[in-house]
């Protein structure tokens, strides 16, 4: 029978990896959701708790995906404090995802943002020159900096941490970093997730270099399937039309980079 | 000759009778456009109340066989900050969906709205899963007379009723409305249902029962098109299940002046409105229907 990709699919989680302090990734078993395109996302439900939109994590092993949480609000939490052989479901997969291009690339994430990133990396081809740009605000919140170096053993390649801090990597903003290397090298495009105000500066600054440059958006999402418009920005809907924009449309959206809506649909600013 | 799609719900001029369902995208004014520049011919938006709503927790909407379950619970910005939204629309067709409890919580939203451009406004008398308003004040007769005669006289633009199936005759509820003046009836809003994971055993919604839509419900609605078009000399706009253009001319048939959709759009994205008005006006060509109201309510013949 078909799947009825709106309607929750229930699976038990296998297996809980403390990646920092305060991220975890909920491992699970499912042939669709272990292989979505970079920049896909699931609604993820915590029973009895709430929804959450989330990108599926990649593991090591065949046919399994993950949910990596930072525990923050109440959902999120809830979601982290899940042990095994608790139940998550599963809507989607929902959205579109990164454009692949081939040559020099240029990741820049900043915490679970960093999930769809990693995705990206197994599509690449190995003749790819891959940078990976890490945010952290800490050393101890560093994470897939390991993973990043693994998935990416056989390409010329380079993962760069850096930390507001300056406790572990290089010191300071992950765009400061970024820029450092914008005056040394050329890329052929530039692939970001993570806080707004970051993908906002690393669009911005990709975009004046004229390098292709794709961010991939998160907003507060009720529905995932472009009903409830919650995750308008301006005119575009993230579930639907993204999560993946172009960083020449971004630039031209007056949202992007400055306000999200609230649960009632209110601007608020970053 | 090309059919005129263009259709007149009473009073309401629409250059085609695709409409937004309530309740569905329009937050921000750039998506009504969007829309509107593909097809709609009118976005009527998500019900308003005095003050922001948050609406219910997670999960809020599900998809089920043929339709989609919700209960939303109407989150909105509220009237006043939408109101200062939309005030530089020229251009957009926007009806303003308005949910209360009471006469004073309309006026109060009526007022918001006194110095912007609208083309009318839909109140919401049938959400099937909030409490004191929607489908609590559509099975109160007596109250929906009383809302819309205060409606009817504080506003300066048409005012159409949504109705849906409650606890009473959902016809009383048309009856009052008719005989307060009301310019317009969209019939129906989701109907209650509700739906249970067996692997968990909890019901899916937060809100535990919702709103049926979609394909599920569209018999249901065509119904009480026709019986609302039987009994009732007042214009109505269908709503419910309309995924393709057949949909849309069935609800025609039956009665309807222009029809809403909602629901189609989670799989046919925006393209869902020109799609349809393309089927309509090649059906009324191959059928020889130059207007819409040619074929309102032609099925009633039979």
């Amino acid at each position: 029978m078909q799947r009825n990709s709106n309607k929750p699919l229930v699976v038990k989680i296998e297996k809980v990896i403390e990646e920092t302090p305060t991220v975890r990734t909920l491992v699970f078993s499912d042939e669709v959701f272990a292989n979505v395109l970079p920049g896909q996302f699931a609604m993820v439900w915590i029973p009895g708790v709430n929804e959450l939109p989330m990108s599926v994590m990649i593991t090591l092993e065949k046919g399994k995906g993950g949910f990596t949480v930072r525990k923050h609000g109440v959902a999120s939490t809830s979601l982290y404090n899940l042990k095994v052989g608790d139940y998550i479901g599963m809507r989607g997969p929902y959205g579109n995802s990164f454009t692949i291009k081939q040559g020099k690339l240029l990741l820049v994430g900043g915490g679970t943002g960093l999930v769809p990133l990693m995705r990206l990396l197994i599509f690449l081809k190995k003749t790819d020159e891959v940078t990976v740009l890490i945010g952290a605000k800490t050393k101890e919140e560093v994470f897939f900096e390991k993973l990043a170096n693994q998935l990416l053993e056989h390409n010329k390649h380079q993962v760069i941490v850096v930390t507001e801090d300056g406790t572990y990597g290089k010191s300071g903003l992950v765009t400061d970093e970024m820029e450092k290397l914008f005056s040394e090298k050329k890329f052929d495009a530039v692939y970001t997730c993570g806080p707004e105000k970051m993908m906002h500066k690393v669009v911005q600054l990709a975009h004046a270099k004229k390098f292709h440059v794709q961010a991939s958006l998160e907003r507060m999402m009720k529905c995932g399937i472009g009903i409830c418009g919650s995750c308008c920005v301006g005119e575009v809907l993230v579930c639907k039309d993204g999560t993946v924009f172009d960083g020449d449309y971004l630039l031209s959206n007056k949202e992007f980079g400055y306000t999200h809506r609230n649960k009632a649909g209110i601007l608020e600013n970053y | 000759m090309k059919p005129d799609i263009s259709t007149k719900v009473g009073p309401i001029e629409l250059e085609r009778p695709t409409m937004l369902a309530s309740g569905i995208l329009g937050i921000s004014l750039e998506v009504f456009a969007r829309l509107y520049k593909g097809g709609a011919g009118a976005l009527v938006t998500k019900s308003l109340s005095k003050e922001p709503w948050d609406g219910y927790p997670n999960p809020t909407i599900i998809g089920v066989k043929y339709g989609y379950l919700n209960a939303v619970g109407l989150s909105n910005p509220g009237a006043p900050y939408f109101a200062k939204m939309i005030a530089s629309n020229t251009t957009v067709p926007i009806i303003v969906s308005l949910v209360g409890s009471v006469e004073e919580d309309f006026t109060f939203m009526i007022k918001q709205f006194e110095n912007v451009k609208i083309l009318g406004y839909e109140l919401n008398l049938s959400c099937p899963h909030v409490e004191k308003v929607g489908l609590e004040v559509g099975d109160d007769p007596n109250l929906v007379r009383k809302i819309v005669k205060s409606v009817k006289s504080h506003s300066k633009v048409p005012v159409i009723a949504k109705v849906g199936l409650g606890s009473s005759d959902y016809l009383e509820t048309v009856r009052a409305a008719c005989e307060s003046g009301i310019d317009a009836i969209t019939a129906i809003n989701t109907v209650r249902a509700m739906g249970i994971d067996v692997e968990t055993t909890r019901p899916l919604l937060s809100h535990k029962i919702g709103g049926l839509s979609g394909s599920a419900i569209k018999p249901i609605a065509v119904r009480c098109v026709y019986e609302i078009s039987s009994k009732f000399d007042i214009p109505i706009i269908g709503c419910g299940g309309v995924s393709d253009w057949e949909d849309a001319v069935e609800f025609i048939l039956a009665g309807a002046t222009a029809v809403q959709i909602g629901s189609a759009i989670g799989e046919k994205w925006i393209g869902v409105f020109s799609e349809i008005n393309d089927g309509i006006s090649k059906y009324m060509e191959k059928k020889g229907f130059s207007k819409i109201n040619e074929m309102i309510g032609i099925a009633k013949k039979f």
